[in-house]
């Protein structure tokens, strides 16, 4: 193993984890609030939207990020809409976790027995009261794990934008070893940094996941 | 429990509060309750009794319009009350209802739990609604777990507090919908005396239960139905369990007997 390569590396990674991460982390959250809007529209069974977001959540969820990618950075300009790469990262992982997301929360909201609404509206809150102050709660807490295995599974998602040239981690590695074919210090890198960026979120993930359930499961 | 018998008959101050005409409610096509009416007046206690799968409990559902119904009205205050009508929520705010399984918030703590509505739907100040609520734990001997969560109490504790939560929205009629039926025998008890206690201060209920001792020291009325329609119906409870008028009636009341 080269170390002087790795020591020279280091800050091409280290931009290449900021960038992935940047892009990464904007489009889970808009993930989190493309899902949180499909799921409330497939709750209140809100007409026409609701067929909508139906086949919006099946046309993300089976077919790949790369052909999505592909279809927002190549074939959307020809209808004349042209994206940067790092919007369009965005906004492709964003989608893609949307669909993911909106059943992450939906399977949630079906864990929480109906007799808890029936409850709510029985006390005079309105189906929105009933919505926000008893079922979502429940809902994103029995959700936690769910949600936090999307997060970490969009994270990892990321190593496709290298193919709307962005350069992330994944594009950052070929791009060295392509160019000086030290492609076991390369790897080793690419390994460690996704492990850099992935690591904590597993961790914060679980420890979120405890004290979310203590309150409803003891400890 | 027959000595603590509760006469609240004189109370009543003659129009209903709660007006249930020609109830007509089906399932998929299978008929639940049958041209069913009730009225119930300010301060009466109405217990009803029936088999299990007679109705008793879509009644108080459909009251509580926690159901939609198919035919005729239910009327509180002479209002009409319906799960589908837009002031469904609004009208709710005037019924108290506890359900046989609690269904406290499990993420809420006691206190939380009971001032959720209070604050939300009241728009109460919490001070004020945290002061009445307190009152009404030490009424029902909760006081000290206000901070417990749900899970920490026992069943019959956490029924306790269910009713709490129903209680400080001043409802003007409660309906209580087999409330002891998934305690443990030597919880019924405490949840039943708190009960008693609402009877005696004046208030007014609506009871689905199979605590035939029970139903018998605190019911002005009794209504014994079966397959969605009234079979028996009795303003002398003591007179109906010890001699039901009806043969199905006396069918049902020796069932319970060993």
């Amino acid at each position: 193993m080269d170390f002087g390569a790795i020591h020279e590396y280091l800050p091409l990674y280290r931009d290449a984890l900021f960038l992935t991460m940047r892009i990464g982390w904007q489009g889970i959250l808009l993930a989190f609030v493309i899902g949180l809007a499909a799921t409330i529209i497939l709750h209140f069974r809100i007409p026409v939207l609701r067929q909508l977001t139906s086949f919006y959540i099946e046309l993300f969820r089976n077919t790949p990020l790369l052909v999505q990618l592909f279809f927002i950075y190549f074939a959307l300009p020809k209808v004349g809409l042209r994206i940067t790469p790092a919007l369009c990262g965005m906004v492709g992982l964003g989608l893609l976790g949307g669909a993911y997301m909106a059943e992450t929360f939906r399977s949630g909201l079906e864990n929480v027995p109906l007799i808890q609404s029936e409850s709510a509206a029985s006390l005079g809150m309105s189906r929105m009261q009933a919505f926000r102050y008893v079922v979502l709660p429940q809902a994103v807490s029995s959700s936690i794990p769910g949600l936090v295995a999307n997060v970490i599974f969009l994270l990892k998602e990321t190593s496709v934008f290298s193919t709307v040239s962005l350069m992330d981690l994944m594009f950052t590695a070929k791009d060295l070893i392509g160019m000086y074919a030290k492609t076991v210090e390369c790897l080793f890198l690419l390994v460690v940094f996704y492990l850099i960026m992935l690591l904590p979120v597993s961790i914060l993930g679980s420890i979120v996941e405890r004290r979310m359930r203590r309150a409803e499961f003891g400890s | 429990m027959a000595e603590s018998q509760v006469n609240v008959s004189e109370r009543a101050d003659g129009k209903p509060l709660l007006s249930i005409r020609h109830l007509h409610k089906e399932f998929d096509g299978k008929v639940i309750l049958k041209d069913f009416s009730l009225d119930v007046k300010k301060g009466e206690v109405i217990v009803i009794i029936g088999p299990s799968g007679c109705g008793k409990s879509t009644l108080l559902r459909c009251t509580n319009a926690l159901e939609d119904i198919q035919g005729g009205e239910i009327l509180i205050e002479g209002q009409p009350i319906r799960k589908d009508a837009k002031n469904a929520s609004q009208m709710r705010q005037k019924i108290g209802m506890v359900f046989q399984s609690y269904d406290l918030f499990p993420h809420k703590s006691i206190m939380e739990n009971i001032l959720l509505a209070p604050l939300k739907v009241q728009k109460r100040k919490r001070e004020e609604a945290g002061k009445e609520a307190l009152e009404l734990l030490d009424r029902v001997g909760l006081a000290d777990r206000k901070d417990d969560y749900p899970r920490q109490l026992s069943g019959g504790q956490k029924q306790r507090i269910a009713i709490v939560r129903a209680l400080i929205m001043h409802p003007e009629i409660l309906l209580l919908d087999e409330i002891t039926a998934a305690l443990d025998p030597e919880m019924v008890h405490e949840v039943l005396e708190v009960v008693l206690g609402l009877a005696r201060s004046g208030s007014t209920m609506l009871i689905v239960t199979h605590e035939m001792a029970f139903a018998k020291a605190i019911a002005n009325r009794v209504i014994f139905m079966e397959k969605g329609e009234v079979v028996e119906e009795s303003s002398d409870p003591k007179a109906f369990f010890e001699r039901p008028e009806t043969e199905r009636g006396r069918e049902f009341l020796r069932s319970f007997e060993y």
